[in-house]
C-alpha cells in the first residue's frame, strides 16, 4: 500500500447557515480545499453525511455535491457511518489512494441539521441507533449516552462535576477558532449547574445542533508539489461493535473505538504517549472520557483523573478539541469526522494559530458513530 | 341457562391502574361552591401508555398464571370493552399474542356497553360447557371516556378483570347456572366517531339499570331456587355506590353481602370491567364452600347474572397482586388539568 | 407505515421473547441468526421471565418524534444475565435507583397519531406486591 498525504484543508463555519443548504456547503468546503491543495480537479469525490435522506428528504449527496461543486463527470458516492460519516469518507478516500486506485482523490463530510425543527432533528439521530430496539423505543441519542455516563458514574463513585473539564477545554478552545460555533468561555460551575437534557447529561455536556461541511484532498506521492505542506496518513482503521447498546460485551468499553486505535496505532509503528493530540469525539463528555480509555491514556474509570489533573487542556499531556472539538466548534453530525482530520492537520503544518500545540508532530484523530457501534481512527504524521 | 357440563373459573387477575384523580379537582373546576359532594372521592385514571388492550393483557396474565394453565388448551378470548383501542381491528387478538396463545383460537371483542365483560363470561361458559374448547378467556375491562363536566365524569373509571373458564373440575368457582335479561332501552350511548358517551340522566336508573338488574337477578334465583341468604357475597354493576345499595335492598342482599365486591367506592365505575373487579376483590377473600351472587348492567339494556360456588382449590389459586392491591397503590394527579392531559381531553391540533 | 416490521417484531415486543441456543444453552435477547456465544445456528424462541434490575437509568427531556416526553429509559440486567434497553413505567424519575428491582409489562410504545397505528411492547416497572407470585 502507498504513502497517502493530506495536502489540502477547506471548511466552513459552523453554526446555523439559514442561507445555505447542503450544496452549497459542500461546494464551499471542497471549493477551500481544492484551492488550498493547488488543484482544479481529483479523481474522486467521498462524501461524508449522516441525515441528508431521513432530516433533508436529499439522498444521492454525493451526486448533489459533485454538480454543485463544477465536478462532473467525477466519480462520487456517499459514505455513511453515522456521526462517524466524515471519519469514514477520509478513511475511503486513503483506502483509494493507498490501493493505486487513484492519485488524488477529496473527502468531504457536509451535515444541514437545522433545516428540521427539534423533534425531527432527535429522531433522525436516533437513526443511528437500533431502530427496532432502541429508537422504537424512545431513546433519543442524549438518552442512551447518558445511560452510559449514569451507569459510568456509579461504577466510579464520581460526579457529573468531574466530566467538566472537557467541555470546560473545549469552550477555552474554541474562542480562538474564527469558525468555531460557540465562542464563549465556559466555567465549570456553568457545567456542575445547567439544565437537564436527559439526567444525567445536562444541556451543556452535548455538542450542539449546527451545519457544516469540511473537505480534505488525500493525494500519492507522485502529486506531491512544492507549495504543499503535506500530513501524512501514518494509520488508518475503522471498527463494529453492536449496534444496540445492551449487547455490548462491556458498556463501558467502547471495544469498536478500542479496536481501531489499536489497528491505526499497529499501522502508524505509534502509540498513545507518541500523540501530540487527540481530536476526540466529544459529542458528549462521558463519550469524550470512553475515548481516552479505549485510545489506551488511561485504564478503566480512570478517564476522570486525567481531566482532573489538568492533561487534556492546550498545556497538558493529551490536549483535546484543540480547535474546540465537536463541543464548542460544533457537531454538524456527517461532517464532524471531516472536521477533526483538518484540524489535526493545522495543527501539523504549524497553521492552528493561538490554538497551536507547540512542537506537535503527530494526532490522533477518531469519529464514533452510534454510541461506539463504528469508530474510524486516524493517526497523522509530519 | 346451564351448560352441557359443569363449567367454572379456573383462574382469575384483575387490574387497576396506579393513577387517581379526586373528584373534587373535577367538581372545582365545574361546580358552584358548595354542590353536592361527588358519590366517589377518587377515581382510577389510565397512565399515558395503558389502554385497554394493555390492561386485559395484565389481567389475563395473571389469570393464567393463577390457572397454571396449559396454554395451548386455550380456545377462545373474548375482550369486552366499550374504549376499544381501535374502532375496527380486535383487541383480543394483541391480547392473545402476547400471551403467547395464538393460533388455534377464536378471538373477538364484544360490545354491550357495560355489560360487554359478563357477554365474553356467557360465551366462555358456554364454548367450555358444550365440550368446543377445553379453556376459554373472558376480559371485561374499561378506560371509558367521559364529557367534561357531565355527571359521568366524576365517576367514569377504568379497570377490569380476566376469568379464565375451565371444566368444572378444574375450577376454583364453579358456575351453578347463568341468565341474560336484554331488552331495547337506549338509556346511554355513543355514536361512532363521538369522543364522548351521551345519557338519558335519571332514565338511566328505574327503567333502565334497575329493571334489568332486578329482572335479571330474580331470574336466576327463581332458576336455582335459591334465596339471597343463601349467598355469602354478591356483586353488581357499580356506576354509583347508591345504585349498588339500592338493588341490593330491594333483592334482599344485606350491606355485609355486598360490601367486599363494592370496589367503585375506592375508583369509580369501571364499565364493562366494573362487576367482572367486584368479582375479583370477592374471590381474594372468599372461602371454600361460600356461594356468590353476580349481576352486571350494561345499558342499551340488559343484564347478566350468574351465581357461583366456591371450591377448595381457590386456596392455591389467589398468589400475585390481589384488587387490594391494586386500589392501594393509588397515586394522585397533579390535580383536574394532569387528568385532562392524561385523558386526551386537551385539545393539540 | 412500517406494519410489516412491527409485525415481525410481535414476539419480541409483546412477550420479551428471545432464543434459547440448543447446543451451549445461552439465552440471547433480541433474537438473531446465530447464537452469540457458539455460533450455532440452533436457537429455540424463549420466553424470558421480565424479572430484573435496573442497570442504569435517564430521565429524556426531549423526545424524538412520536415520543412525548418526560419518560425514564433504562438498561435492565435480566434475571437470565442480559441487559435489555427498554422504558420504565409507573414510576416517577426521581425514585428509581441501580439496582430497583422491576418487572416487565406490556405497554402502549407508540401511537401514530389519533387515526394512526399503535405499537405495544415491553416495559418494565417496578415488581407489584405481593413478591410471591404462584
Amino acid at each position: 500500500m502507498r504513502d497517502v498525504f493530506i495536502v489540502g484543508i477547506g471548511q466552513t463555519a459552523v453554526g446555523e447557515h439559514w442561507d445555505r443548504g447542503l450544496r452549497e456547503l459542500g461546494a464551499a468546503a471542497i471549493r477551500d480545499a481544492l484551492a488550498d491543495a493547488g488543484m482544479e480537479r481529483v479523481d474522486a469525490l467521498y462524501v461524508g453525511n449522516m441525515m441528508g435522506g431521513c432530516l433533508n428528504g436529499q439522498e444521492n449527496v454525493a451526486t448533489l455535491l459533485a454538480d454543485a461543486a463544477g465536478l462532473l463527470p467525477v466519480e462520487a458516492w456517499k459514505v455513511e457511518a453515522a456521526c462517524a460519516s466524515g471519519g469514514a469518507a477520509v478513511r475511503a478516500a486513503a483506502l483509494a489512494v493507498a490501493g493505486g486506485a487513484h492519485e488524488a482523490v477529496l473527502a468531504v463530510g457536509v451535515e444541514k441539521m437545522t433545516d428540521g425543527v427539534p423533534d425531527t432533528v432527535t429522531a433522525g439521530l436516533a437513526t443511528a441507533a437500533d431502530q427496532d430496539y432502541e429508537a422504537s423505543h424512545g431513546f433519543s441519542f442524549v438518552a442512551l449516552s447518558a445511560l452510559l455516563m449514569r451507569r459510568y458514574m456509579h461504577e466510579t463513585g464520581r460526579e457529573r462535576g468531574a466530566f467538566a473539564p472537557f467541555a470546560v477545554t473545549a469552550h477555552r478552545n474554541a474562542q480562538t477558532n474564527p469558525r468555531a460555533m460557540f465562542r464563549e468561555p465556559l466555567s465549570a460551575e456553568d457545567f456542575s449547574s445547567c439544565a437537564m437534557v436527559a439526567s444525567p447529561i445536562g444541556i451543556l455536556d452535548a455538542a450542539p445542533v449546527c451545519d457544516g461541511a469540511a473537505a480534505v484532498v488525500v493525494c500519492a506521492q507522485s502529486m506531491l508539489r512544492p507549495h504543499h505542506k503535506p500530513v501524512r496518513i501514518a494509520g488508518s482503521a475503522v471498527a463494529t461493535d453492536t449496534i444496540g447498546l445492551a449487547e455490548r460485551a462491556d458498556i463501558l468499553t467502547l471495544g469498536a473505538a478500542a479496536h481501531s486505535a489499536a489497528k491505526a496505532y499497529q499501522a502508524a509503528g505509534r502509540g498513545p504517549k507518541d500523540m501530540d493530540l487527540f481530536e476526540a469525539h466529544d459529542a458528549f463528555t462521558i463519550i469524550t472520557a470512553l475515548s481516552l480509555e479505549a485510545c489506551g491514556f488511561a485504564r478503566r474509570g480512570e478517564a476522570l483523573d486525567l481531566a482532573a489533573k489538568g492533561c487534556v487542556a492546550p498545556e497538558g499531556c493529551i490536549p483535546l478539541s484543540t480547535l474546540g472539538g465537536l463541543k464548542a466548534r460544533g457537531h454538524p453530525v456527517g461532517a464532524s469526522g471531516t472536521y477533526q482530520i483538518v484540524e489535526a492537520a493545522l495543527q501539523l503544518r504549524g497553521e492552528a494559530g493561538p490554538n497551536q500545540i507547540k512542537g506537535a508532530r503527530r494526532a490522533l484523530a477518531q469519529s464514533i458513530g452510534g454510541h461506539g457501534s463504528v469508530a474510524v481512527t486516524h493517526i497523522l504524521e509530519v | 341457562m346451564r351448560a352441557q357440563r359443569a363449567v367454572g373459573i379456573a383462574g382469575y387477575g384483575a387490574y387497576v391502574p396506579r393513577f387517581r384523580v379526586s373528584t373534587a379537582d373535577i367538581s372545582a373546576a365545574w361546580r358552584a361552591r358548595g354542590a353536592v359532594a361527588p358519590a366517589v372521592a377518587e377515581k382510577s385514571v389510565p397512565g399515558p401508555d395503558e389502554d385497554v388492550i394493555t390492561m386485559s393483557i395484565e389481567a389475563a396474565r395473571l389469570a393464567l398464571d393463577r390457572a397454571r394453565a396449559d396454554q395451548a388448551a386455550i380456545g377462545a378470548i373474548w375482550v369486552g370493552t366499550e374504549s376499544k383501542p381501535y374502532a375496527v381491528k380486535p383487541s383480543a387478538t394483541v391480547v392473545a399474542e402476547a400471551l403467547g396463545i395464538t393460533p388455534h383460537l377464536v378471538a373477538a371483542d364484544m360490545e354491550f356497553a357495560c355489560k360487554a365483560g359478563s357477554e365474553a363470561m356467557q360465551a366462555a361458559v358456554a364454548f367450555v360447557g358444550s365440550g368446543m374448547v377445553e379453556r376459554a378467556l373472558a376480559i371485561g375491562m374499561d378506560t371509558a371516556q367521559s364529557k367534561p363536566g357531565d355527571a359521568l365524569e366524576y365517576t367514569a373509571g377504568c379497570g377490569g378483570a380476566a376469568y379464565l373458564f375451565a371444566p368444572a373440575d378444574d375450577a376454583l368457582a364453579v358456575v351453578e347456572a347463568s341468565v341474560s335479561h336484554v331488552t331495547d332501552t337506549p338509556d346511554f350511548f355513543r355514536r361512532e366517531g363521538a369522543a364522548y358517551p351521551e345519557h338519558g340522566g335519571r332514565f338511566t336508573g328505574e327503567p333502565s339499570y334497575f329493571k334489568h338488574t332486578l329482572a335479571a337477578s330474580r331470574r336466576l334465583l327463581a332458576e336455582i331456587g335459591a334465596a339471597p341468604a343463601d349467598f355469602a357475597h354478591a356483586v353488581f354493576h357499580q356506576p354509583v355506590p347508591k345504585f349498588v345499595e339500592r338493588v341490593a335492598e330491594e333483592l334482599g342482599f344485606t350491606r355485609e353481602q355486598i360490601r367486599l365486591g363494592l370496589v367503585a367506592r375506592r375508583m369509580g365505575n369501571a364499565y364493562a370491567g366494573s362487576s367482572l373487579l367486584g368479582l375479583a376483590a370477592i374471590l381474594d377473600v372468599a372461602e371454600p364452600g361460600d356461594r356468590v351472587f353476580f349481576c352486571s348492567y350494561g345499558s342499551g339494556a340488559g343484564s347478566d347474572a350468574f351465581a357461583f360456588r366456591v371450591t377448595e382449590q381457590i386456596r392455591e389459586r389467589r398468589g400475585g397482586p390481589s384488587v387490594g392491591d391494586y386500589l392501594d397503590r393509588g397515586q394522585r394527579v397533579d390535580g383536574y388539568g394532569h387528568y385532562l392531559k392524561l385523558r386526551g381531553k386537551i385539545k393539540r391540533s | 407505515m412500517d406494519l410489516p416490521r412491527y409485525h415481525r417484531l410481535r414476539s419480541a415486543y409483546y412477550r420479551l421473547e428471545g432464543q434459547r441456543c440448543a447446543a451451549c444453552g445461552k439465552v440471547q435477547f433480541p433474537p438473531r441468526a446465530a447464537c452469540r456465544g457458539c455460533r450455532e445456528r440452533n436457537l429455540e424462541p424463549y420466553r424470558l421471565s421480565g424479572r430484573g434490575t435496573v442497570f442504569s437509568h435517564a430521565e429524556v427531556a426531549q423526545a424524538p418524534r412520536g415520543f412525548a416526553a418526560p419518560y425514564v429509559v433504562a438498561l435492565v440486567r435480566l434475571e437470565e444475565g442480559l441487559l435489555v434497553t427498554a422504558q420504565l413505567t409507573d414510576v416517577e424519575a426521581p425514585d428509581v435507583t441501580i439496582g430497583l428491582p422491576v418487572e416487565m409489562v406490556t405497554r402502549r410504545l407508540q401511537e401514530h397519531g389519533p387515526q394512526g397505528y399503535l405499537v405495544y411492547g415491553y416495559k418494565f416497572r417496578p415488581v407489584l406486591p405481593p413478591r410471591e407470585a404462584s
